[in-house]
């Protein structure tokens, strides 16, 4: 048996106040008002979402704003069943990738709004090209949890 | 390519779960160790480059300057880079340019990680922005495993197949960290034991994944000039490096075909001259935290076609004795000190080329390839090394 030595017992907590700039703003200006915006690409004409300041492929900004459906098929999913340190999301859950319908890209979000206890329920259930629809929380504060969950269409 | 860069020492410390030292001890375990293995003094090396994953996994910023004394770099050059999983593989990339450049001519790579000491998967969370993706990437298991699961779904390969496969590659691995001295988790595992375990992120189960692992490795890079006058025979020589990022949003490119996986692959075997990996590499080390992903690489990389992955690795073609053994050390899957991880692949494949690789050398092997990938499925890098110049 190795010897056992002294451990150190620490932590590092840090406050930030990071800025969001004007697109982000507006992005979560509209999911308090229950609406998911994107920007376009002048150049490669792809809609982006969330919204972006400028495309990251062509390097060029995206003025045009786009409002963008509720609705989309499921692209990829994963059901975690792990406890994350300071996460607020409760396992078991499912993270998804979900194209919206008119984007160009897939938005990363959560799928729920039925029983995730029973995996090999869950595994029937849910595949990918599946339609889902945007939940929204009653009580919204511009943030990305403003979205509950995309569920079943 | 630039000026010709040779492998002439590797040290790696017993990886594992190291709370027997402090995070400055382990490093220079492997640091002693990489001096004695290439019969230098740390007064023969002119710069040092180090790196972590994400620092904070220590709870210390700036681990270069914590580590400093441990890598005994008092009046030298001495650099930092970090590219999250792919960070051991950048600094085997920043210590080659560094040679390649002519500006020196012995640097050293240490690569180096303590996940023990904190909590690992909210370290990793954190890579993620608190705007959008932190709360849904799961750690690391999340997208990696969308991106298996979006995989499956484009080649139509069953369920069953997939799981099989990896049950193979998972059991393969394990048995072979244990001719693998340094290697973590040397368990006897059964492919029931491996199907039926505990379920991390779907289809990813307990065996399916990489553990939590303390690890330091160091190499040191050398130029032609160096490798002549110190007489060195046994000398692993880069023979191609290929590096290829993408975008900071997960859901920006497909990842089904890893595009970075890819690009950074085609133009290391083009600065490597090779065609058909699968006939000319002789063994690769492919940065292989969860087994479903490790299938994909082998797509990404040409040993197969798209989709075929699963059929040749049932069919054997991946194993010790098949046609591209892929890691024969146990890879990514028994070993994980992060920012050693990528380091650590080029190193076993230099010990392979060198002959050096101990019970788990592959016969012959002349030419090999290193990978390693890292970010929210972000980041893929390359470095081809042989036995020639």
């Amino acid at each position: 048996m190795a010897k056992e030595f002294r451990t150190l017992k620490t932590s590092v907590n840090l406050p930030y106040e990071l800025a969001y700039g004007p697109i982000w703003t507006r992005f979560f200006d509209g999911l308090l008002n229950k609406k998911i915006l994107g920007t376009k690409c002048p150049k490669c004409d792809r809609i982006l979402v969330p919204a972006r300041s400028f495309c990251p492929r062509c390097f060029v900004d995206t003025p045009e704003w786009v409002e963008i459906s509720h609705e989309g098929a499921l692209t990829a999913w994963c059901l975690t069943n792990y406890r994350y340190y300071g996460q607020p999301v409760e396992p078991p859950s499912i993270s998804a990738l979900i194209r919206l319908d008119g984007a160009n890209v897939d938005f990363l979000h959560l799928i729920g709004g039925f029983d995730l206890g029973d995996f090999e329920l869950v595994r029937r259930k849910v595949k990918n090209g599946m339609r889902v629809k945007a939940v929204w929380n009653e009580e919204r504060k511009a943030q990305i949890f403003d979205i509950k969950y995309f569920e079943p269409v | 390519m630039g000026n010709p860069v040779a492998i002439i020492g590797i040290g790696q410390t017993e990886h594992g779960k190291r709370m027997d030292v402090a995070y400055p001890e382990l490093v220079r375990e492997a640091v002693v160790r990489v001096y004695e293995d290439a019969g230098l003094e740390p007064d023969d090396i002119e710069g040092i480059v180090s790196g972590t994953m994400p620092s904070m996994m220590e709870g210390v910023a700036l681990t270069h300057f914590y580590l400093a004394d441990a890598m005994a770099s008092k009046g030298k050059t001495i650099l930092k880079t970090e590219t999250c999983g792919s960070t051991g593989m950048s600094l085997a990339h920043t210590a080659y340019y560094w040679v390649s450049s002519g500006i020196a001519d012995l640097v050293m790579a240490v690569g180096h990680e303590k996940m023990n000491e904190g909590d690992s998967q909210a370290t990793m969370t954190t890579v993620g922005d608190p705007f959008y993706q932190r709360y849904f990437i799961s750690g690391a298991p999340g997208v990696f495993s969308m991106q298996s699961q979006m995989w499956s779904v484009r080649y139509g390969l069953a369920e069953e197949k997939i799981r099989d496969a990896a049950a193979f590659i998972s059991l393969t691995h394990h048995d072979s960290a244990f001719d693998n001295p340094y290697a973590h988790i040397k368990k006897r595992l059964t492919a029931e034991e491996i199907k039926t375990a505990r379920i991390i992120t779907y289809p990813v189960r307990l065996w399916d994944v990489c553990p939590n692992s303390d690890g330091a490795c160091a190499v040191i890079f050398a130029s032609q000039k160096m490798v002549k006058k110190l007489g060195i025979k046994k000398a692993a020589w880069v023979k191609g490096v290929g590096f290829s990022g993408e975008e900071q949003f997960f859901g920006d490119s497909d990842k089904a075909v890893w595009q970075s996986a890819v690009l950074a692959v085609r133009q290391a075997y083009s600065q490597a001259g090779i065609k058909n990996p699968l006939k000319e590499l002789d063994v690769a080390e492919v940065y292989n935290p969860f087994t479903f992903q490790e299938m994909m690489f082998y797509e990404c990389f040409g040993f197969c076609e798209l989709g075929e992955a699963p059929d040749m690795v049932l069919r054997g073609s991946f194993t010790r004795n098949g046609d591209l053994p892929c890691d024969p050390s146990g890879g990514t899957l028994c070993t994980n000190p992060i920012g050693a991880t990528g380091l650590i692949r080029t190193a076993e494949a230099a010990l392979q080329v060198m002959g050096k690789a101990g019970d788990h050398q592959i016969p012959g092997a002349k030419l090999a390839l290193s990978h390693a990938m890292g970010g929210i499925d972000q980041f893929n890098g390359i470095m081809i090394v042989g036995s020639e110049l």
